[in-house]
């Protein structure tokens, strides 16, 4: 048995049948072909498939793709494009804040949504490593994400 | 025109752009028509006979395609995963290797083994058919345990005692007589835990097998695709190797846990060629958990002697490594080679001994893991020198600086095998001490324990061999195969320029370095050269990316190349000025006759290359294009300083890192953003294992506890700090580019940094790693009762 989802992703109407029990992030993945929204785990741990729900940021495989029937998505691929990047991800390119890059797509999403809340005030580098407890990285230690992040909402 | 883009320019990377918008390539973003999708069974049992395996039920479930076994693996002669690497035991046998068939066969010996393999339309419906396979697991006695193992009941026929081999090296006499001449001797007895290395890219395959041309191309997250083609050619017999296409794009990141052949590759192209459709897998986290090759796992007795001044006078370790279950494709060598020969760490121990017995459990294989042996060593090293400065009453800095090779006596030949060509690792310790300000530590700590805290300060002095490695030692060393690596340089008419490289790039910005080296020499920009990796249809030959020799062997082999273009340039460019090939100087990008105003540009010789007018075509080839194979003499040594400074909670025995410092002597740097980043990476899993990450067995089921991201604490943003980095640099002696390597230091030197400081702070002897709370908890209540008993 499959179902219908109608959504709104990076902009554009989309629909699609899935199966009842398909999370979002499969529905991404493997209905549009947006592969930037990465799978790292089983456990809603690690954050790589970190996308924004109506402007929020939500773990896509901890929501169900019929959850998001109406609502609007943006994945990666929704906020900027080579040549025309969100300036978190200019910020992350300047300031060397990924090195495989499997996990920079959810840190990206997840570091908009830090400085979004921050909106108005200063964000300390504590804040965000707090803030950034979702998330998971491998390879860089954090400390040049967590720089990238603050030099984002600056420039946000 | 290179100077802001060339060698030691913090160049940003190129390969950045296709990340950051989401635009990365990775193995599961790859699917093809008709694919259909793997599913393995995998053992539930530590160590169990399989006495019936009825796949009926699977194979009528809907949407599976077949269901596949050992015994059919075995029918079609796909033949047993091999270790690389022979060691031979003390009494020169050889190591004893199990057969290790990627779907067992009869036998399953740690839990998560593959049995068979499921196959169907979708990935559910061939979930929903694995789930319906119950074989009669009839359980025999398991054993997960390392230092016990040796008296467990037996795993593999024939292996008596789970012995792989009991390997030595080192003069036992020259040590003992060391022992008996000792003023002091400090005893320890050392864990090094095991760990799981979770790329946050899962594992993945691919096969696709193509009838018309009979060629299988593997998309598979590979550290080094051209060594997974030739072993399952020649070893494994998937396909022969002009049939066999190995393409590795984008990776997520691997720290050795990608340089292996494994049983799941290796399945999806056989099973692509048995049903002549695609077949993919992609390992869930669980699956990693149980099955990607976990790391370390050592249980260790060291002893120290030392003279009445501190001097270091003999060495002597005893090791028993865990291999798991079975051996994985380098695992023998760690324990060893990489382990043991790097005991003489930086200093001038005349007499060293070691002895290592690998044994078999029912646990994952153990392989390399970032830094692979040279953590190990470095971790019983700078414990014991570091408990050997509190039992002698010295200050570990000073008692290290006494027994430091001096920057002098170099090349260096330790009793254990190695020969460092250079370093100068006082300057590297008094610059770690500076910059974190070692003297004014005893007020920090004052003034930490005036609020209540016990402040801890910890050292650490690694060093390490990278850039494998020298063929010729690596072949007297067992190595089934020499480790040169080659590059290629096409210069495309237009006059940019195409680099092919036998290494993999999963993280390390090769894109971007390799290109900083080319075009330094070639003295064109970086925006005309595209680096290709990954890929054994497109470059020549490789050996892959790890042990940190990407750059001292992968890059030194791209200089010969550009040298060679250079050479063929001159001719050129000799032949079109009139000239002779002797008198063209070439600099950024312009060749000119010596003493003249007659130049021509790079450009204008890659276009007269390929599309030649009146071209001498029986003395000079058109074409500018050239290989290079590099094989360094010998291993490279980075080495550095580490010092951790800590806080704990004497209440909760929660510990905080609150300054953490390196300094490292990489040689020449390429690129210093991408090595900074390197080593914050490194040390972030360094710390992870010193004070989180924990792999753990249940000792009676032999069942996987820490079996996802739930029960393995895997560092987290608000666990670190930002790190203080700073460099020495001496350069490589051997190689053209003088560079030594970056991409392990952290991991091995930070460990002992950070349980020195924690033993520091609590003021006790011993703590195995991770120092989680509890741990350190516990320590300090058995400390404070045992000054209270005396």
């Amino acid at each position: 048995m499959t179902v219908k989802v109608t959504t709104t992703v990076n902009g554009k109407p989309v629909s699609g049948d899935v199966e009842p029990n398909t999370l979002l992030v499969h529905f991404v993945r493997e209905n549009l072909g947006l592969t930037g929204t990465h799978v790292g785990c089983d456990t809603s741990q690690c954050g790589a498939c970190t996308v924004h729900l109506d402007g929020q940021p939500v773990k896509a495989c901890t929501m169900l793709a019929v959850q998001a029937e109406g609502h609007q998505v943006t994945t990666i691929e929704g906020i900027g494009q080579p040549g025309n990047l969100h300036p978190m991800q200019a910020a992350f390119q300047e300031n060397h804040g990924l090195q495989c890059g499997f996990c920079t797509p959810g840190m990206i999403m997840a570091g908009i949504g830090i400085a979004d809340r921050a909106k108005g005030t200063t964000l300390s580098e504590e804040t965000i490593r707090i803030e950034l407890e979702g998330n998971i990285c491998r390879c860089t230690g954090y400390h040049n994400i967590v720089k990238s992040i603050a030099a984002g909402a600056r420039d946000m | 025109m290179t100077a802001e883009t060339g060698i030691g320019a913090r160049v940003r990377r190129k390969e950045d752009v296709r990340f950051i918008t989401g635009r990365g390539r990775y193995t599961d973003d790859i699917n093809r028509p008709g694919q259909l999708h793997a599913v393995f069974a995998r053992s539930s049992h530590a160590h169990a006979r399989i006495g019936s395996l009825d796949i009926s039920a699977a194979e009528a479930s809907p949407g599976v395609v077949a269901v596949l076994t050992g015994a059919d693996l075995a029918a079609d002669g796909i033949g047993s995963l091999p270790c690389g690497w022979m060691i031979h035991s003390r009494d020169g046998s050889p190591m004893k290797q199990p057969p290790h068939p990627a779907l067992a066969q009869g036998i399953v010996r740690y839990v998560g083994e593959p049995y068979a393999v499921v196959i169907g339309e979708t990935r559910s419906a061939a979930q929903a058919g694995a789930d319906l396979l119950d074989p009669d697991f009839q359980d025999l006695p398991a054993n997960v345990d390392t230092a016990s193992a040796q008296s467990a009941a037996p795993i593999h026929d024939g292996i008596a005692n789970n012995l792989c081999y009991d390997w030595v090296l080192g003069d036992e006499s020259a040590t003992d007589a060391a022992f008996a001449s000792a003023a002091h001797v400090v005893e320890l007895d050392i864990i090094n835990n095991r760990l799981i290395p979770n790329a946050i890219e899962t594992r993945a395959a691919l096969g696709d097998y193509d009838p018309g041309t009979d060629v299988l191309t593997l998309f598979t997250t590979s550290q080094n695709p051209h060594l997974a083609r030739l072993v399952l050619s020649a070893f494994v017999g998937l396909a022969p190797e002009h049939k066999l296409r190995v393409v590795s794009p984008d990776v997520g990141g691997g720290f050795g846990s990608k340089i292996f052949i494994y049983a799941e590759e290796t399945v999806c192209g056989w099973a692509s060629k048995r049903l002549r459709r695609p077949v993919k897998w992609t390992a869930d986290r669980s699956e990693a958990f149980l099955n990607d090759a976990h790391g370390r796992d050592h249980v260790s007795k060291a002893r120290l002697a030392l003279d009445a001044t501190g001097r270091f006078l003999g060495l002597k370790v005893s090791t028993i490594a865990n291999l798991g279950a079975y051996m994985s494709t380098f695992s023998s060598s760690i324990p060893t080679y990489l382990y043991g020969t790097l005991l003489a760490g930086q200093y001038t121990t005349p007499a060293i001994f070691v002895e290592v017995k690998s044994v078999f459990t029912n646990t994952t294989p153990v392989d390399a893991y970032r830094g692979a042996g040279r953590p190990e060593a470095t971790f019983l090293l700078e414990r014991i020198v570091e408990t050997a400065a509190r039992q002698l009453g010295m200050d570990p800095a000073e008692l290290r600086r006494l027994n430091m090779i001096p920057k002098d006596a170099f090349p260096y030949q330790t009793p254990v095998a190695l020969v460092y060509d250079t370093g100068d690792y006082q300057a590297c310790l008094d610059k770690a001490l500076a910059l974190a300000d070692y003297a004014g530590f005893p007020a920090r700590r004052a003034e930490a324990k005036a609020r209540g805290r016990l402040r801890g300060i910890g050292l650490s002095c690694y060093i390490e061999a990278c850039g494998l490695a020298p063929s010729r030692l690596a072949g007297q060393l067992g190595a089934g195969v020499g480790l040169y690596e080659s590059a290629e340089i096409r210069v495309n008419p237009t006059g940019n320029v195409t680099i092919f490289t036998g290494t993999h790039s999963h993280g390390q910005g090769h894109e971007t370095t390799f290109a900083q080296v080319v075009s330094s020499r070639l003295g064109i920009g970086l925006d005309q050269i595209e680096v290709v990796h990954g890929d054994t249809a497109q470059g020549q030959f490789g050996m892959g990316t790890y042990g940190s020799r990407s750059l001292a062997v992968g890059g030194s082999a791209l200089m010969k190349a550009s040298d060679k273009i250079v050479t063929k340039g001159r001719k050129i460019a000799a032949y079109m000025l009139e000239s002779e090939p002797e008198d063209i100087d070439f600099d950024d990008g312009v060749f000119r006759v010596r003493g003249t105003n007659k130049t021509k540009t790079f450009g204008e010789i890659a276009f007269a290359a390929y599309v030649p007018h009146h071209y001498p075509l029986e003395e000079l080839e058109p074409g500018l294009q050239e290989t290079a194979f590099y094989d360094p003499e010998n291993f490279t040594y980075p080495a550095g300083a580490y010092v951790c400074e800590v806080e704990v909670d004497p209440e909760t025995g929660a510990t905080r890192i609150v300054k953490f410092t390196a300094v490292d002597d990489f040689g020449q740097v390429i690129n210093p953003m991408i090595v900074e980043g390197q080593v914050h990476g490194g040390i972030a899993q360094g710390i992870g294992q010193a004070m989180l990450e924990a792999c753990r067995y249940d000792s009676e089921s032999g069942q996987l506890l820490s079996g996802s991201m739930m029960d393995y604490a895997m560092p987290r943003a608000d666990d670190l700090v930002n790190f203080d980095l700073d460099v020495v640099r001496t350069d490589c002696t051997h190689n053209p580019l003088g560079a030594k390597g970056c991409g392990e230091a952290g991991a091995i030197g930070s460990p002992p940094a950070v349980i020195n400081a924690i033993t520091d702070a609590i003021g006790v002897r011993t703590l195995d790693m991770p120092a989680t709370p509890l741990k350190v908890w516990t320590a300090l209540q058995a400390g404070t009762a045992a000054t209270k008993r005396s």
